[in-house]
């Protein structure tokens, strides 16, 4: 099955064959390397642009401005960071014109801890993404979901922040994506670029290399504001995504061994705008909650969600809700030591779940 | 330039400043708030506005603009009742509805992208338009403006990289307007740059000055560099040399500088056209205080129009699907 990053290269492709997609470009995009993560491979509109993170979303914003279809990446989340007013001048272009300019603009960044990143490979940004209005904000599990929210994001007139999670980048589906060939062998064969030791090899190897598109992709969508029930369960809800959606079922199925504990697991999947149904519904259900991410916990974006669950259910609720987030300090450390004690860990996860489940109303 | 032109300006010139001076009194009493914009600027806003080409699409120009291109706006064929609307924050001010301020244009028709008062930011803009015009051919051309404060911000150098990106160099025409001061700083404080348009020597881009204070040098030049922007299809980094004659904005007084400090092109401008007999100096104070009565007239007009009401903050945070 595709990885991560094969499923987000088959929805480009398909984006700029069928959907205008005029643009793909960030630092290292084009050939010869097709992304520091591969993502944008083979692309024919793909292009390297300058190592200049401001010139990536502001060029963007204009070719949106001028009525293409640009899908930007900024290499890694960490490095947004110097693009926050333009983002916030994305986000309100529309608003500001009084709806006279659309802006169907998608930006990339892989986020989130997971591969040993240290201090500066490591950082999550749904939470600050979430104070720029004026986008939407995704943040996909799987590979089918990724190329999913893809095509929905090239298909959106506003701007869309595709994040995407650094730890499952390279992790295999188990569900074909419509088009995908079965056997991913022969998938690896057809879109993989020949690889080599050195940038020398690489680029030779690709001189002449093209890539065969599966044929038969479609623009299989998964609707923005849609979270998925992973998993259902009735004692009580975890709200999360991306790669806490994994350690969140290894937690709960070991409780549902040892304790007989009966976890509904949320993948919220859009975090701008987010199910409030799906969500509500669930909490309704099971009367408690554990929401669950690893970004800093202050102003988290979980805090949000735990705001809007008290004020809508809180007298459905029969315990304390909590928010179980990244540790507040200014980065995730080298050491696994360090990183285990920063990010929420299946232990962590274990315990939370526990001490909601014991609580007596 | 012929008599007709020559006197258009003048006329334009005359509009523009009587708007501006109309939004300043505004912004002194309870019609406004914030006001700044362009009086110093008439003699090359105007030439900017009659050269460019205003229209929807990839065949006409792109604008980005600082805010004080309101005279541009003007010679483009705004009508200045809107910009009073927009200082009255009015919901027909086409532009905003009533949510920016005056001189931050938007207007999709004549492809005038949002003007936003972060210094700088619309020169990373510029390129992306210029590179959709070039893949589509024509002579469209991406137009964007600042201030030569604003070039110390890297964006400065962003825009001038990405639009000499081998492969992608693009038709922008970068304009600084140097008035020698950011709000109070002076230009040779903070800059040892000997000229701001000579830094378009590192990025292999042709480059210039030119008086901005003199109407003729001014639509000489900005003809030469257009026709190069449009026929090359690569950029040009030009600076005007501008004067500032209501100081920096609200913030700093909003009040004329004192006479003879810094020079106002339209008296410049008037004096060479009594001289070669094309009006006399009562005819012009009698377009004056006409257009002064017809400024007027608009705010009471404007006045008269809806506010925006508060739930409208809700419209066109998305578009809808
Ligand atoms: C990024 C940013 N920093 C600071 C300001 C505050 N500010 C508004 S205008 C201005 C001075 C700009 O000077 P200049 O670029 O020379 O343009 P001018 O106003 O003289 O036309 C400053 C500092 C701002 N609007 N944006």
């Amino acid at each position: 099955m595709a990885t991560m990053a094969q499923a987000i290269r088959m929805a480009l492709h398909y984006g700029e064959e069928n959907l205008g997609v005029t643009d793909i470009f960030g630092e290292d995009v084009g050939p010869p390397l097709g992304g520091v993560f591969t993502c944008t491979q083979g692309l024919k509109t793909a292009y390297n642009s300058p190592l200049d993170e401001r010139g990536i979303i502001g060029c963007a914003l204009g070719l949106a401005l001028a009525g293409q279809r640009p899908v930007c990446e900024i290499q890694f989340g960490d490095y947004i960071f110097n693009t926050i007013d333009l983002l916030k001048i994305v986000g309100n272009s529309h608003w500001a014109s009084i709806g006279q300019f659309e802006i169907p603009l998608v930006c990339m960044t892989i986020v989130g801890a997971g591969i040993h990143g240290s201090i500066y490979h490591s950082h999550s940004f749904e939470s600050i993404a979430s104070h720029i209005p004026g986008w939407k904000i995704v943040l996909p599990s799987t590979p089918i979901d990724a190329y999913g929210m893809m095509i929905s994001a090239i298909k959106d007139p506003n701007p869309v922040m595709f994040l995407y999670p650094k730890a499952l980048i390279r992790v295999k589906g188990t569900e074909l994506i419509p088009g995908e060939p079965e056997d991913e062998k022969e998938l690896h064969r057809m879109i993989d670029a020949p690889t080599g030791p050195t940038l020398y090899h690489i680029m030779e190897a690709r001189k002449s290399w093209k890539p065969e598109w599966p044929k038969g992709l479609t623009d299989y969508q998964v609707p923005f504001g849609k979270a998925k029930i992973v998993q259902e369960g009735s004692d009580i809800t975890i709200v999360t995504y991306a790669r806490h959606v994994f350690m969140a079922k290894e937690a709960a199925d070991k409780l549902k061994q040892t304790e007989g504990i009966s976890a509904e697991i949320i993948d919220l999947r859009t975090l701008y705008p987010w199910d409030r149904e799906t969500v509500m519904n669930s909490v309704r259900k099971t009367g408690r909650v554990l929401i669950l991410n690893e970004d800093t916990p202050v102003t988290n974006f979980g805090e949000h969600i735990y705001r809007e669950i008290v004020d809508t259910c809180f007298y459905e609720l029969v315990a304390k809700p909590r928010v179980l987030a990244g540790a507040d300090v200014p980065g995730v450390g080298l050491h696994p030591n360090l990183e285990f004690a920063s990010i929420p860990q299946v232990q962590d996860i274990e315990k939370a779940i526990l001490a909601i489940c014991s609580e007596k109303p | 330039m012929d008599k007709a032109l020559k006197l258009k300006i003048l006329d334009l010139m005359i509009t523009s400043r009587c708007m501006e001076e109309r939004l300043i009194k505004m912004s002194k009493s309870a019609d406004g708030f914030f006001w700044l914009g362009g009086p110093g600027e008439e003699a090359f806003n105007i030439p900017l506005g009659l050269l460019a080409r205003p229209g929807q699409g990839l065949d006409y120009d792109y604008f980005h603009f600082h805010y004080r291109n309101g005279a541009t706006m003007l010679a483009m064929g705004m009508d200045p009742k809107d910009e009073i609307r927009q200082m009255n924050n009015r919901a027909t001010d086409p532009f905003s509805g009533g949510r920016n301020f005056c001189n931050h244009y938007a207007r999709y028709e004549w492809n005038v992208v949002p003007v936003t008062s972060t210094i700088q930011t619309q020169w990373l803009v510029a390129p992306g338009t210029a590179r959709a015009q070039k893949r589509h051919g024509g002579d469209g051309i991406t137009i964007v403006t600042c201030g030569d404060a604003g070039t110390a911000e890297g964006d400065f150098h962003i825009g001038l990289n990405w639009a000499t990106q081998p492969g992608h160099e693009s038709p922008v025409l970068f304009i600084i307007t140097n008035n020698q001061y950011g709000i109070s700083t002076p230009y040779e404080q903070v800059h040892g740059t000997r000229t701001l348009a000579s830094m378009g020597a590192g990025y292999g881009m042709e480059y210039g000055e030119v008086d901005g204070t003199d109407v003729e040098a001014s639509y000489a030049k900005l003809q030469e560099v257009m026709a190069y922007v449009r026929k090359e299809r690569k950029p040009f980094l030009l600076e005007a040399h501008v004067t500032r004659l209501y100081g920096h904005s609200s913030s700093s007084g909003a009040n004329r500088v004192p006479e003879g400090s810094e020079q106002d092109p339209i008296e410049t401008w008037l004096k060479k056209l009594i001289k070669q007999k094309l009006i006399t100096r009562e005819a012009y104070e009698e377009k004056f205080k006409a257009e002064v009565q017809r400024m007027n007239q608009l705010l009471a007009e404007v006045k008269q129009e809806p506010e925006p009401t508060g739930d409208s903050i809700y419209q066109h945070i998305f578009k809808e699907v």
